[in-house]
């Protein structure tokens, strides 16, 4: 281990990617902060850019992304009340009421402390995690995989749908049905083609997350007529106050960020689960900590109801990292992106990722320690001037996505058929947006559609045609039981709220 | 009878679910692969299974939320008009290449969405799109097709 800490270290430490985690946390602070555009959107604008990198570069790039997009989602939550991302709305609960005290700058960095805090402590658990999970994994199987992936599915469709687990779900099959076009990877059969040469090697990966998310969130916000900076003119004129924390505030924090940070990683690796269940939970869990007299305070400004989301929903970043690199399945939309993102590079996560290129493995890891100090040494003082990007008018901002969302199309192919099909694909989803459809399932969906054909097809050669693989084993026994539970439990909910 | 948006979407789904299985059923495998316990037909098959089986559900269940959608506050006449501009963009970006395209795009796109600061617009347009394509092409490596740029010898 201390072998590929220093591979990773070194790699990480080049010139190269530290410039790379910090115009990625910074391009990613600034993207999630403007409301509507969160981490997934932030990465997919960010894919273009990565072609000209080595994998390590890219992944890296695309982490700091990540790091920044969720800190950056936590600045609107705490000068607007706009959250960026869902994973920030728990942080506007006493975030935006310590704002409008005036102290607007405290709040900002008792989230950025907490960030980095939980991010933190999270990658050192991830460090001591996913090796040793990698090892286990290894005894994984086709079956295994298959139900795993089942797993995956039905868990995003249960959190990510608000309640609307059967628009999920057939969001996830929408997903899977647009994976199986183009060639069949064993036989080479054309399917869903409808004899039109461009679609032979089926859609590309960047194409459906610019179309569901780059562009799909522009045109959403313009269909919406909403404007997300309107509210921002105001606040970033307005005086921040002073950034300083004091030692009561500094004790509170201590606190709550040890069992934030657990709880957010453990959620974190949870296939589906990921920051906003995470952040909810924190501040739930932190409200039953305190005394009496804090209690009372959440909800008008408390540190401890600021703290504890802001680090669960970091911690819970770095788990989402723990199957995406030890089983090569991806636990949320976001880490899905990133799984599409590595594939492009012709890179397989998963256990033997740890053996076959353990210099991207480690270097990821470390990479998320120095995305943690970039953001708290590069973010925090630029607080107030990074703030003002809110002010940009929706008028400039939407015709740039769209830009950013069509050139990386046509980087990838020089045709235009993927530039209507890009369009074609958002203006649906910009519907089905607008009717609480959610697009995370269909990307995870679509991403793991050609790998669980795959197992599908190794589990059912197997067995000679019988369902038994799926109970054949104690793994997949055990995972299909879960997954059963889960949708058990949608079943219950959705009956007791009836009642 | 009124039938919600929701379970009309669920209706499309469930055609669109139909057509994909009877596709499914229709493709052709090698005649070794026919009676296989896994072809290329196997997978869409299951497919179009639960899509049919889940916006059935959906269309037939009561519904536990109802999303409504204000009608008035959707600024129809904006996303039309990008859309349009977006389509003619995808049309022409073969024929008069990258830059001319783009730029012609984004300050369009300002436009039609209300701006008429002509030098902030020609700024983030023009300009910013050469330095976009510098960044790409002259510092990261990465090959911009551009066939107008070409012809008048400003790219390799």
């Amino acid at each position: 281990m201390i072998e590929g800490i220093l591979i990773g270290l070194s790699t990480a430490l080049s010139l190269t990617n530290i410039l790379m985690v910090m115009v990625g946390c910074f391009a990613g602070t600034i993207i999630g902060m403007l409301p509507g555009l969160g981490p997934m959107t932030a990465i997919a604008l960010m894919i273009p850019i990565t072609y000209g990198f080595d994998p390590s570069t890219g992944l890296i790039l695309m982490a700091g992304v990540y790091y920044g997009a969720v800190f950056g989602g936590s600045t609107s939550s705490i000068l607007l009340n706009a959250p960026g991302i869902p994973g920030t709305v728990a942080t506007a609960f006493d975030g935006y009421p310590m704002a409008q005290q005036g102290k607007a700058g405290k709040a900002l960095a008792i989230a950025a402390y907490s960030s980095f805090a939980g991010g933190t402590i999270s990658a050192i658990f991830l460090l001591v995690a996913a090796p040793s999970l990698s090892k286990v994994s290894l005894a994984f199987r086709s079956p295994d995989y298959f139900a795993l992936m089942i797993l995956g599915l039905t868990a995003i469709s249960a959190f990510s749908s608000k309640g609307q687990f059967l628009k999920a779900m057939m969001m996830v099959v929408l997903g899977l049905m647009l994976a199986t076009v183009g060639q069949d990877s064993l036989s080479d059969i054309t399917r869903f083609t409808f004899n039109n040469m461009n679609l032979t090697d089926g859609i590309s990966f960047v194409l459906i997350v610019m179309a569901t998310f780059a562009m799909s969130e522009a045109l959403t916000i313009i269909f919406r007529g909403k404007d997300p900076n309107r509210a921002a003119k105001q606040i970033s004129l307005t005086e921040l106050g002073s950034i300083k924390v004091n030692k009561e505030e500094t004790i509170k924090m201590a606190k709550t960020i040890p069992r934030s940070s657990i709880l957010g990683f453990l959620i974190g690796v949870l296939p589906g689960a990921g920051a906003t269940i995470a952040s909810f939970l924190a501040y739930g869990m932190e409200r039953n900590y305190v005394n009496e007299e804090e209690k009372q305070k959440f909800g008008k400004g408390s540190v401890h109801g600021l703290s504890a989301p802001e680090t669960a929903n970091n911690a819970a970043c770095s788990g989402s990292f723990v199957p995406l690199l030890t089983l090569g399945i991806p636990g949320s939309g976001t880490t899905a992106v990133m799984l599409g993102a590595l594939l492009g590079f012709g890179i397989q996560p998963g256990p033997r990722l740890y053996q076959t290129n353990p210099e991207i493995f480690w270097s990821v890891i470390m990479s998320m320690y120095i995305g943690m100090v970039v953001l708290l040494i590069l973010n925090l003082p630029l607080i107030p001037y990074i703030a003002r990007i809110l002010a940009v008018p929706r008028n400039y901002l939407i015709p740039l996505i769209l830009f950013f969302s069509v050139t990386g199309i046509y980087l990838m192919s020089f045709n235009n058929f993927d530039i209507f099909l890009m369009i074609g694909i958002a203006v649906v989803a910009t519907f089905l947006r607008l009717y609480d459809f959610p697009m995370p399932p269909l990307i995870l969906a679509f991403v793991l559609g050609g790998l669980m054909e795959e197992t599908l097809r190794r589990s059912l050669l197997i067995s000679d045609g019988s369902p038994n693989f799926l109970w054949d084993r104690p793994i997949t026994l055990i995972i299909l039981l879960i997954t059963i539970t889960i949708v058990g439990w949608q079943i219950f909910s959705t009956f007791r709220k009836k009642s | 009878m009124r039938i919600s948006p929701t379970k009309f979407i669920s209706l499309i789904f469930l055609v669109l679910s139909v057509f994909y299985l009877y596709t499914a059923y229709n493709i052709q495998v090698f005649a070794f692969d026919e009676n296989a316990p896994f072809n290329a037909r196997t997978f869409p098959i299951y497919l179009g299974w639960a899509g049919i089986i889940l916006s059935s559900l959906k269309i037939i269940l009561p519904e536990k939320v109802t999303t409504e959608v204000n009608h008035k506050h959707l600024d129809y006449k904006s996303i039309i008009y990008l859309i349009i501009i977006s389509l003619i963009y995808a049309a022409v970006i073969l024929k008069i290449g990258y830059f001319i395209s783009t730029s012609l795009f984004l300050f369009a796109s300002y436009y039609f969405l209300g701006e008429r600061r002509w030098g902030l617009m020609f700024i983030l347009s023009f300009p910013f799109v050469a330095a976009f394509m510098y960044l790409l092409h002259g510092l990261l490596n990465i090959y911009l097709r551009d066939p107008f740029l070409k012809y008048i010898g400003v790219m390799g």
